[in-house]
């Protein structure tokens, strides 16, 4: 059967699994992924494969990146781990200069089909260097794709989807969410750049992705939030995102919230809340990070998340706002 | 003599491309105390001239077949013409038309042409060097049995994928030749002044990659040296790395006078000009001296011809900037 009962990290790995038996062109390279990959994303894969094609490498971000590209350009299908996201910005110009400009500088004369995972947000008290959640960089660049699965049956679809996409993608998992379980139907691809609606209503509409997803869920249940209609939308992917799903609910409810763990400064979440604010005329707001780097007692990590808490009273301040 | 002449050859297309060039991009940047002109220049933006490096290109080039790859640098016609291009249609990419290798999006500091293996001038420096250990490594996990040349300058040295990239190779014995194609000077600052240690060799040494130093100025001499370390690299042996140390006779860029250089060191450098050098090489031989000549007026021909062509050329239409970004989410550009 191929309904299973998987972790956030078991259906990637699945997913990747499926995916190289059925390309050999496939390869992975990083840090430690012939022990698995520091989060068991890659368990069993090297095993399976051997070492040539899950490839072990030294810690030399910029080379690891680099190396994709030039992987990609002669032929294979690289992905990319990068252990934390964090991490990617030793391999900033391999992203930037080189991966997401290739087709385009060159006049279409290649392509680089590559997959770097780049895991983000806060989890396990890692601190400022180890927990931000930079997709809105990302986002920002032309060339790439950005996809920010938020369960197990996603991150099977999606991956699956960002293998057979043929651009550079980014992928972001979310560190915190490597455990969570849940039903995967191994054989369903979830497109790239369609949103899922979770909870419907015509009050508010509230978008969100990633570890966005789960607080506000519970938000929908808080007191503050009683009898309110929520269109509850997980984005999943950053670009191409799904404006047309946004659009549609933020022109029925009139007020959109947009909600991420990222900083809220300059975040993907302005550019949902403008396109959307621009399309329809609807009232927006947004709930981020305060512009802070993460901090390590529970106390100061805490000014960081989201909650339940914040969420729905962001979502009742908008629904107050004259 | 044979193999002489067809060196020779190399280095005259090469010489006469860039000397071409940088006529038809007089002008072009408003940089280095100059001022653009009113009448915009048929090649804009940078251009970054090999004028006096070009026995390193083709002496390494001439070992390398057609499905073999290759990395470039910002300072990269050289290569791609030894490499196999097109002179027409690189020049066509420098004046930004759509017949141009990259359809008028990359110009100079871009110019490629996959089609024989070149992937790419970069306009970051050592950028090529991770991009060719990753070729190598897919030529080697597909096993094909080809090899990668990565040019890169003295400059690259001190950047960090040069460390990264050579252990990469060396960790996973990748066939891949490493070129460094040393003019002496970063940008406009000398490249002695600002590197440690006993150079680009020693470092390669000190990750067990073997290494050879040549005149980067003799043509007959790197190509025997890139053909003796290219065996090696065909054979298995892991990467290998060529230190060619030469001289860039004009400025950074086409643009740049390059007046901070000692007008001495100048002087003395010209005398050892490479094209002259293999002339001189080839009539001590017992070359004649009209078959010689006649070697540089068919280059020039062949560039002139290529001038009138892009002068020609139609330029790329506006929807050509949407086309090959990428295919997802294609057509939704805000």
């Amino acid at each position: 059967m191929s309904v299973r009962t998987l972790t956030y990290a078991e259906a990637a790995a699945g997913a990747l699994e499926r995916a190289m038996r059925a390309d050999a062109s496939i390869v992975a390279l990083g840090e430690d992924l012939g022990r698995g990959g520091v989060f068991g994303q890659y368990r069993g894969l090297q095993q399976a494969f051997g070492a040539d094609r899950i490839i072990d490498t030294p810690i030399s971000e910029a080379n690891i990146m680099g190396a994709a590209v030039g992987m990609a350009l002669a032929g294979l299908r690289p992905v990319v781990e990068m252990r934390v996201i964090d991490f990617a910005l030793c391999a900033m110009d391999e992203i930037v200069n080189q991966a997401a400009k290739n087709r385009f500088m060159f006049g279409g004369q290649g392509r680089v089909p590559l997959v770097a995972r780049l895991p983000i947000g806060i989890w396990s008290a890692s601190a400022a260097q180890h927990s931000q959640s930079l997709e809105a960089w990302f986002a920002h660049l032309p060339g790439l794709v950005v996809v920010t699965p938020a369960t197990p049956q996603d991150n099977a679809g999606l991956l699956t989807a960002a293998l057979q996409s043929g651009d550079p993608v980014m992928y972001l998992e979310h560190k915190e969410l490597w455990s969570e379980r849940g039903e995967v139907d191994e054989t369903l691809v979830v497109p790239l750049g369609k949103a899922a609606t979770l909870h419907r209503g015509n009050d508010l509409t509230l978008v969100t992705w990633s570890r966005g997803v789960a607080p506000a869920r519970a938000a929908l249940q808080r007191e503050a939030l009683r009898g309110v209609g929520v269109d509850l939308i997980d984005l999943r992917t950053l670009w191409p995102w799904d404006q047309a799903a946004v659009h549609e609910s933020a022109a029925r409810t009139g007020r959109l919230l947009v909600v991420h763990e990222a900083v809220q400064v300059a975040g993907f979440g302005a550019e949902v809340a403008a396109h959307a604010a621009e399309a329809t005329g609807c009232r927006v707001a947004r709930l981020g990070a305060p512009r802070i780097p993460v901090g390590y007692a529970p106390v100061l990590e805490a000014e960081s998340r989201l909650t339940p808490e914040k969420i729905a009273l962001a979502a009742r301040r908008l629904l107050d706002r004259r | 003599m044979q193999r002489l002449f067809d060196l020779y050859r190399l280095m005259c297309r090469i010489r006469c491309f860039e000397e071409a060039a940088e006529t038809a991009s007089m002008g072009g940047v408003a940089a280095w105390g100059l001022a653009a002109s009113d009448k915009p220049a048929l090649v804009r933006g940078p251009l970054h001239l090999s004028i006096g490096q070009e026995a390193v290109a083709a002496g390494v080039c001439i070992n390398l077949v057609r499905e073999d790859l290759l990395t470039s640098t910002h300072r990269g016609h050289g290569h791609t013409l030894a490499k196999g291009a097109s002179a027409e249609r690189m020049m066509c990419e420098l004046f930004g038309r759509a017949s141009g290798y990259n359809r008028g999006k990359g110009g100079s500091m871009h110019i490629a042409d996959f089609s024989v293996g070149m992937l790419g001038a970069n306009g970051v420096v050592a950028a090529g060097i991770p991009i060719a250990t990753g070729a190598a490594h897919a030529l080697k996990v597909r096993g094909a049995p080809h090899v990668v040349a990565c040019f890169f300058g003295d400059g690259a040295a001190n950047r960090g994928p040069f460390l990264e990239g050579l252990n990469w190779a060396q960790v996973y014995r990748l066939p891949v030749l490493f070129v460094c194609e040393d003019n002496r000077i970063s940008a406009t600052t000398p490249t002695g002044a600002m590197t440690a240690g006993a150079g680009v060799s020693a470092r390669a040494e000190a990750m067990g990659i073997p290494a050879l130093k040549v005149d980067g100025n003799d043509v007959e001499a790197v190509d025997a040296a890139a053909a003796k370390l290219l065996a090696e690299v065909r054979a298995g042996s892991g990467p290998r790395l060529l230190h060619a140390v030469t001289y860039r006779f004009k400025g950074h860029v086409s643009v740049d006078p390059g007046t901070y250089r000692d007008a001495a060191e100048v002087q003395a450098a010209l005398q050892r000009d490479p094209l002259r050098l293999a002339r001189e090489r080839l009539l001590a031989l017992g070359a004649a001296t009209k078959q010689v000549d006649q070697v540089a007026a068919d280059a020039k021909a062949e560039i002139d011809a290529a001038l009138e062509a892009a002068a020609a050329a139609p330029w790329p239409a506006p929807a050509a900037a949407y086309e090959d970004v990428m295919t997802t989410g294609a057509g939704v550009w805000r």
